[in-house]
């Protein structure tokens, strides 16, 4: 057990899908050639001026409520100054002292135990554009994602481990998707994390020199990440050496956190707020018209998953986490599939093929009702439960009606007694061996046998029909 | 008397009676250029081919009729930090010597929809920054009352070309200053609107809570057809005003009958020109011959203006010319090996001395550290000085005073000192703080150089102001005089 503690906040970069940027009219679609979603407005070119897009405050402050933050009634935005290619204006408005929300906090569960995460606060921003470094030397800039409207979370460093981190973040996500305000995805930049780590001895007050961790690609490089640089700073610490406050990144490929510079005093940045903006004054009425949009959150859905369809709380958990299995989930239900049959193919079969394939639910042609519908032939016996594997591997990859597979792959259940019987009494005939085996009580050989039949029978013989008309035979012998 | 010299309604008369055509105008006004424009230097770039081929579309297509549209077909000419599409905009500066926008501002847009023909664009103080036109990135204007002194500026191109009628009317653009005071200095009308009545996209800003796009005139009249024109609401700017636009001609009453005049002892103090101040105090007089009254009154707070423009002013400014870095667009310099020096050596070969002052006030006024001491320590004396407007125009309907504190001063004369330069925008710079509108209009000579007259109203209320600058223009002789050239 270490004698140190680890402290970590967070900082998390969501991007808004409203239509268009925050201060212009450009789309905010991703993927589209290189510049061909500006004007000059997001170009920053002389003499243009910014108007905030109402969308995404509302957005934002859809997500600041679903987070538990107060919204700030009075807002203003600032201008962050600095110099870069992806800057075009070199200051970037953003908000300084009035965010849209502040105060507010999550919680999260690691094994078994649950924990509040306060959030300091969550405001409103342009993004930059991106960078792109040719063999060369020389770097091409894209301005499309300029002006994406960009919130910034952050969170208090109440986070102690690494676990944390994951759990934090995994639930941040889930909340956002589903007030439906952001897509979320890292690996399109839509979200993107920062984190801020430090050690302390255990029971000392004072925080330790913390170091700035970017470059995190996945939830599981920020645990990875963390959980490297933690062990690095105490045995720097051990060895008498000093924490610098450092930005590093985290290398992939080592898995290791790499220093990228020494930060010299804190970056100067002469924020003010911008002339060409009018104050936000946002009114009562407005905020109550925005929360009344915030859908049923995570934890709430994972409540009525327990109290209504009685779903195991851990099983709740898992398809709460995401909004779209939460919702395809629930689609199912109305189909009236099965609820706990329904929870366990998601969390079985249809999961695994996701995780394999790197696909989101919504990406594959299955649709909830013809899962229902699948599940339907299972409990009626139609087909068994191995064979709904083959027909959900056909509906998951290329699609279609559960009955329509059945039927032209020909595999409707055998659950006819004279038919199986036939097959049985082939396959006994041809093993005498395992009938000896079996009287001598080997009970393995039934097991074969089972198996000899359902091979006969493509797999289409009702299994437990197959057992009971084996035992019958076998008393026959 | 030439076409240029005609006011608007006449030269509108002229159309519309097909007494005349646009080319002719047009023509009025190359031909006005050709001959003057060697000794006053009003302009950056022409823009003639454009010009003499939309006369000709309008001659044509309209066959001269200008319908109800009183600019159509009036020449006009733009302060060169006004964005118009492929028409050179350099906003007086090296760094976007060879810049053609992509977009027109939102008062050039609706110049071309009332039919006004864009002769070209005018010289100026680089970024506005200045008085003189002296900091122009390419040359000076002279004053067309004489040649030997400066325009004024920062907005001098477009009072030299109206005053040398090259133009029949141009726009500026005044932050602390810039309209009035070189309409001042070049014997014509300039307005200052209220802060918010004129859409500033596509200004080239200089200090966004204070810059403030208005028509430069030979009459008050004129003057407000323009307005007319370029004034309302526009959604592309967060902080133009949503208020309803006065007809501005039918405020032309002649009546100023009880009208209550206030005049700040503090812009008649110390410092002010005693000729200066003579010719002010005849103008009061003139205006109390047409019913008016007036009384000494105090702005206790003007004494801070000048500090307070010069920290707000240059730290907007400041961060409003960072864009300027050479990757974008503009000039880029030759000599850098690697980011930062594209940077650096762009700006700094880009840039005037006066422009990289100011960037530097600016940027050490925002500086952690120094911040509360500077910039919102001037945001809350402008606050002060807003509220001591507020308190006189309690009881007053309107604040009349010298616009400047002398006449138009020798080209060079000012150059090496930038405090006295400054304190040449002293009497106007308090109204840009408060946000309020001012005219400056001639109220006589000195030394052969025009004297203007100062007259600030309440916000949104350009419908008084031009009342009582008609009124003492119709009384008097003084827009009359048309400098030699």
């Amino acid at each position: 057990m270490s004698n140190f503690e680890t402290i970590i906040g967070l900082e998390v970069h969501v991007e808004l899908k409203t239509n268009s940027k925050i201060f212009c009219g450009c789309s905010t679609d991703f993927g589209a050639p290189p510049n061909s979603q500006t004007c000059p407005i997001c170009l920053g070119h002389p003499g243009v001026l910014p108007v905030l897009n109402k969308q995404a405050v509302e957005f934002s402050m859809r997500a600041a409520m679903a987070l538990n933050c107060e919204i700030n009634r009075e807002q203003y935005f600032d201008r962050k100054n600095y110099f870069y290619p992806d800057n075009p204006k070199a200051y970037q408005i953003s908000q300084l002292d009035k965010p849209i929300g502040e105060h507010g906090w999550v919680e999260i569960e690691v094994n078994g135990e649950k924990k509040k995460i306060g959030i300091t606060r969550l405001h409103l921003e342009e993004d930059a554009g991106k960078l792109t470094h040719a063999a060369d030397g020389s770097s091409l800039v894209d301005l499309n994602r300029q002006g994406t409207p960009l919130m910034e979370i952050v969170s208090e460093p109440d986070i102690r481990t690494a676990e944390e981190a994951y759990a934090y973040l995994e639930k941040l996500k889930a909340i956002i998707q589903y007030t439906v305000v952001s897509d979320c995805k890292m690996e399109e930049g839509s979200l993107r994390c920062d984190a801020n780590i430090s050690i302390r001895p255990v029971g000392q007050k004072e925080f330790g020199t913390k170091t700035e961790l970017k470059n995190l690609n996945s939830f599981a490089f920020v645990q990875k990440g963390i959980e490297y640089e933690e062990k690095r700073q105490e045995e720097e610490i051990l060895n008498g050496g000093e924490i610098l406050q450092e930005t590093r990144r985290f290398d992939e490929k080592s898995n290791k956190t790499i220093l990228m510079r020494v930060k010299e005093g804190s970056d100067d940045y002469r924020y003010f707020p911008d002339p060409d903006l009018v104050q936000l004054s946002v009114s009562e009425e407005w905020i109550e018209r925005v929360r009344a949009e915030i859908p049923e959150l995570p934890d709430a859905r994972k409540q009525r998953y327990v109290s209504e369809f009685g779903l195991p709380a851990y099983d709740a958990g898992v398809l709460t986490a995401s909004i779209k299995m939460a919702d395809f989930f629930e689609k199912g239900v109305q189909e009236k599939a099965d609820p706990k049959m329904l929870s366990n193919w998601l969390m079985g079969e249809v999961s695994a093929y996701l995780n394999n394939a790197s696909r989101e639910i919504d990406e594959t042609p299955l649709t909830p009702g013809n899962l229902a519908k699948m599940i339907k032939l299972i409990e009626d016996g139609t087909i068994s439960s191995k064979i709904a594997k083959k027909v959900f591997k056909e509906m998951i990859e290329n699609g279609g009606d559960p009955g329509t597979i059945v039927k032209e792959k020909g595999l409707v259940q055998i659950s006819d007694e004279g038919a199986i019987r036939e097959f049985v009494v082939a396959v006994l005939d041809r093993n005498p061996q395992s009938i000896e085996d079996f009287k001598n009580g080997k009970d393995k050989a039934i097991g074969f046998l089972v198996g000899q039949v359902m091979k006969e029978t493509k797999g289409k013989a009702n299994p437990p029909l197959v057992n009971k008309l084996i035992a019958e035979e076998l008393k026959n012998r | 008397m030439s076409l240029l010299e005609k006011k608007v309604s006449e030269l509108h008369d002229l159309l519309h009676k097909k007494e005349i055509n646009v080319t002719d105008l047009v023509d009025a006004s190359f031909d006005r250029i050709s001959q003057v424009e060697g000794k006053v230097q009003a302009f950056l770039s022409l823009n003639e081919e454009h010009a003499r081929r939309m006369a000709k579309e309008l001659d044509d297509v309209l066959a001269g009729y200008p319908g109800e549209r009183i600019l159509a077909g009036l020449p006009i000419a733009l302060k060169d930090n006004i964005s118009t599409k492929g028409i050179r905009t350099t906003s007086g500066s090296k760094i976007l010597d060879n810049f053609n926008p992509i977009y027109d501002a939102t008062v050039a847009n609706r110049l071309y929809e009332a039919g006004a023909i864009t002769i070209g664009k005018l010289n100026m103080d680089e970024f506005a920054m200045g008085s003189s036109n002296e900091n122009s990135g390419f040359h000076v204007t002279k004053n067309p009352w004489n040649t030997d002194y400066v325009p004024g500026g920062s907005s001098g191109g477009s009072a030299a070309s109206v005053a040398a009628s090259e133009v029949l009317f141009s726009l500026g653009s005044d932050t602390g200053g810039s309209i009035r005071q070189p309409a001042a200095y070049c014997g014509v009308v300039g307005l200052k609107p209220t802060y918010g009545l004129v859409s500033r996209f596509g200004l080239i800003a200089f200090a966004s809570s204070l810059d403030q796009i208005g028509p430069i005139t030979r009459t008050v009249e004129d003057n407000a057809y323009l307005l007319q024109a370029i004034a309302g609401h526009d959604a592309m700017d967060s902080t133009s005003a949503n208020v309803e636009i006065p007809d501005y001609l039918s405020s032309l009453t002649g009546d100023i009958k009880g009208l209550r005049i206030a005049v700040p002892k503090e812009y008649l103090a110390e410092g002010v020109d005693p000729e200066v101040k003579e010719k002010v105090m005849e103008a009061l007089k003139v205006l109390e011959g047409q019913g008016a009254t007036w009384e000494e009154v105090s702005l206790p707070h003007s004494k801070y203006a000048l500090a307070t423009y010069y920290l707000l002013s240059s730290s907007e400014a400041s961060a409003n010319l960072s864009r300027f870095d050479g990757v974008r667009y503009g000039v880029r310099s030759d000599n850098a090996e690697n980011l930062l020096e594209l940077y650096k050596n762009s700006r700094s070969e880009g840039f005037g001395d006066e422009v990289k002052r100011r960037i530097m006030l600016g940027t050490f006024a925002l500086s952690s550290g120094y911040y509360d001491a500077y910039y919102k320590k001037a945001q809350k004396v402008r606050t002060l000085i807003k509220n001591d407007f507020e308190q006189v125009f309690n009881d007053f309907d309107v604040i009349i005073g010298p616009t400047t504190p002398t006449t138009a001063f020798k080209i060079g004369e000012k150059t090496d000192d930038p405090l006295t330069m400054y304190a040449n925008d002293i009497l106007t710079i308090p109204v840009n703080l408060a946000g309020v509108p001012a005219i400056s209009v001639p109220c006589g000579f000195s030394n052969g150089l025009p004297v203007g007259l100062q007259i600030i109203g309440k916000h949104f209320d350009e419908s008084t102001i031009y009342r009582v600058a008609s009124v003492f223009e119709q009384a008097t002789e003084h827009h009359k005089a048309k400098p030699q050239l």
